[in-house]
């Protein structure tokens, strides 16, 4: 058994770096601009007035450029870095307020992170790196090493478990990362740009194994990165961050559908939008109109395949309907068209 | 202007009497206190006794084939094997065996002894950024201060002999195994580091699953100096006393004998020469698998 997911819930989270950063929290919450707090007091804003709820066992993606806050935020939620004012509510407790050694029981139970640069520990074997968390924990020996191997063998590395990680590729060094993490059986699994540093195949392949995995632990998922692509595909909550603030939140078709400002516009106008807009998001009632005779698309298709499929029957409209078959909407060819 | 061209000095009749102030309380501190501080450190001279005694009285081919052995579990190359053990023969055709040995086991005592207080000593001045910056200042002083400097006091206390040698040896060679055990430590990638604290880790726990480990190869590069450092200073223990190859280059520059200076000097250099392949080659093995992250 696995432990699934719990909410997050972060609140009126703010980080100024500096020598003096909470005297200065007031006035950024008054409302000076990260420019000015920098020009005047030397201070780096990093996270602005941060207000997040992330739901227990979806995958929230928290998506910026280098330099925006999101390095910062993910590792506010297992307190790597100190916030300066704020509250973030994990299973009822407030992770800025516990004692050290709540922390350290909290880090080695109740989060686990993988990282960018997959952070393994060069000195030991891939089925040493992947018990790390289990052997901080002292868990008994024989019985971390079967954990180790059931992940190791989950993410595809049976028979490596002996190797060095110098001796793996990037993906399949990150692959121990993610054993390593999975391997500590925590609610939620923080993963910073965990995937920005492979190739692009392989980065879609780890996306595939991330998802299907989920669905079996669904856990809750806090995945930084700075690709959107990578975003749309994992996210069933995407918050994205500029310069320290939040500048929209909301599913991947909030985002493709109704982009909060110029500078999501521009980002979303290269996106393939065919390929994660699905046709729940453009559907109408059906009222007054005829359904009988129309191809049936089930709901959460993406408009690359619903307008496949309509091209495929020769029809200029569908009908939306759910896993059991009941009719949800209608949605036509021209729509479909419009959203491309 | 005269105050401009000569420089302002403090009295010399201050400066005299304070000078013979120190030097006599240090003189009243001795007569007072020597005995004591010798009997101190009589274990310590019982213990260099006793490594002299077994190494020069051991069999000559046991202790070539012991070090040979070591070369081996070292480096695992023959090469370097078949290089010690030549070396080693050589110096005993050259009719230094004896001579040789009393410097080694010098030499080893004091490495040995600087490993066990440098290690732990790196270590504390890699936590506590006070402590660290004042120990820095400390062994800019003992690299840089000339050695026969502390000797005075050391020979005053300790009169000549192995003691006092030893100590001139640690304190000349302590520095890089303390200065490579805190750089290693410092060294150790950051997100590693980060992971390790992400798992929860304690501060012990860090230290000896992630830092240590990762350290290992920086404090074996710190090993490998101390015993150069050692080595380099025999001959001027041997003015205070210390026996081996030293005392015999100091009689060959007192008397002249270039040959005499010349043989034991590269008797000096064999065995540091044997001792830095051994130190290395552990050194890279034990790096085999850490390129990746340790740069």
């Amino acid at each position: 058994m696995t432990n699934a997911g719990t909410p997050i819930e972060i609140r009126d989270l703010y980080k100024i770096f500096g020598p003096a950063a909470k005297a200065h929290v007031a006035a950024v919450r008054a409302g000076m601009s990260k420019e000015e707090l920098s020009a005047r007091h030397g201070h780096i804003l990093g996270l602005n007035n941060i207000n997040i709820s992330m739901p227990a066992g979806k995958i929230q993606v928290v998506m910026g450029l280098s330099g925006s806050g999101k390095s910062t935020l993910i590792r506010h939620i297992n307190r790597l870095i100190e916030p300066t004012s704020g509250s973030i509510m994990i299973a009822g407790r407030d992770v800025l307020s516990m004692s050290e050694l709540d922390l350290r029981e909290f880090r080695r139970t109740g989060t686990a992170m993988v990282f960018q640069r997959f952070a393994l520990l060069p000195h030991r074997t891939v089925i040493d790196n992947v018990t790390f968390g289990l052997e901080v924990r002292a868990v008994d020996k024989a019985k971390s090493r079967d954990t180790a191997m059931r992940w190791i063998e989950r993410v595809g590395l049976k028979g490596f478990e002996n190797r060095y990680p110098t001796e793996l590729s990037g993906g399949m060094q990150q692959r121990v990362g993610l054993a390593r993490a999975l391997s500590n059986d925590s609610a939620i699994l923080l993963m910073d740009e965990a995937y920005s540093a492979l190739d692009p195949l392989i980065r879609t392949d780890m996306q595939t194994m991330l998802l299907e995995l989920q669905q079996e632990l669904n856990k809750t998922i806090v995945f930084i990165t700075h690709d959107l692509d990578e975003a749309l595909r994992l996210g069933d909550q995407i918050v994205i961050l500029r310069d320290g603030s939040i500048i929209q939140q909301g599913s991947s078709q909030d985002i493709l559908l109704r982009p909060a400002d110029d500078y999501i516009e521009r980002f979303v106008k290269d996106v393939n939008r065919g390929r994660f807009i699905r046709v729940d998001a453009l559907m109408e009632s059906p009222d007054g109109r005829t359904t009988i005779g129309l191809p049936v698309l089930k709901s959460g298709t993406t408009l690359e395949v619903a307008g496949k499929e309509l091209a495929d029957a020769l029809a200029d409209a569908a009908v939306v309907a759910d896993g059991s078959g009941r009719p949800l909407g209608v949605v036509d060819l021209r729509r479909i068209l419009a959203a491309l | 202007m005269d105050w401009f061209f000569t420089f302002p000095q403090i009295s010399p009749e201050f400066l005299l009497s304070a000078k013979r102030l120190i030097d006599g309380s240090l003189k009243v501190f001795t007569r007072a206190y020597g005995q004591t501080i010798e009997g101190f450190f009589y274990p310590l001279s019982r213990v260099l006794i006793f490594f002299e005694n077994a190494l020069s009285s051991a069999p000559w081919p046991l202790v070539v084939l012991a070090f040979g052995a070591l070369g081996w579990f070292a480096s695992r190359r023959w090469t370097i094997v078949a290089g010690i053990a030549l070396t080693l023969i050589a110096i005993g055709l050259l009719g230094l065996w004896r001579d040789t040995m009393m410097t080694v086991s010098l030499v080893l005592t004091a490495t040995i002894f600087s490993i066990a207080a440098g290690i732990p000593l790196g270590i504390v001045m890699n936590r506590y950024s006070r402590i660290g910056a004042f120990t820095k200042g400390i062994l800019d002083v003992m690299q840089t201060m000339p050695p026969f400097v502390y000797l005075i006091p050391v020979v005053m206390l300790l009169g000549i002999g192995r003691v006092p040698g030893f100590i001139a040896v640690v304190i000349y060679a302590i520095p890089p195994i303390i200065r490579l055990t805190d750089l290693g430590i410092r060294m150790v990638d950051k997100e590693v580091l980060e992971a390790a604290d992400a798992f929860g880790c304690s501060r012990s726990q860090k230290l000896w699953k992630v830092q240590m480990p990762l350290a290992i190869p920086t404090v074996m590069a710190g090993i490998n100096q101390t015993i150069m450092m050692a080595l380099g200073m025999v001959v001027i223990a041997s003015m205070i006393g210390v026996q081996g190859l030293g005392l015999n280059v100091l009689q060959a520059i007192n008397n002249q004998y270039f040959t005499q200076g010349i043989l034991n000097g590269f008797a000096i250099v064999g065995i540091a020469i044997i001792f830095d392949r051994i130190s290395q080659a552990y050194g890279q093995r034990l790096q085999a698998h850490r390129g990746a992250t340790h740069d």
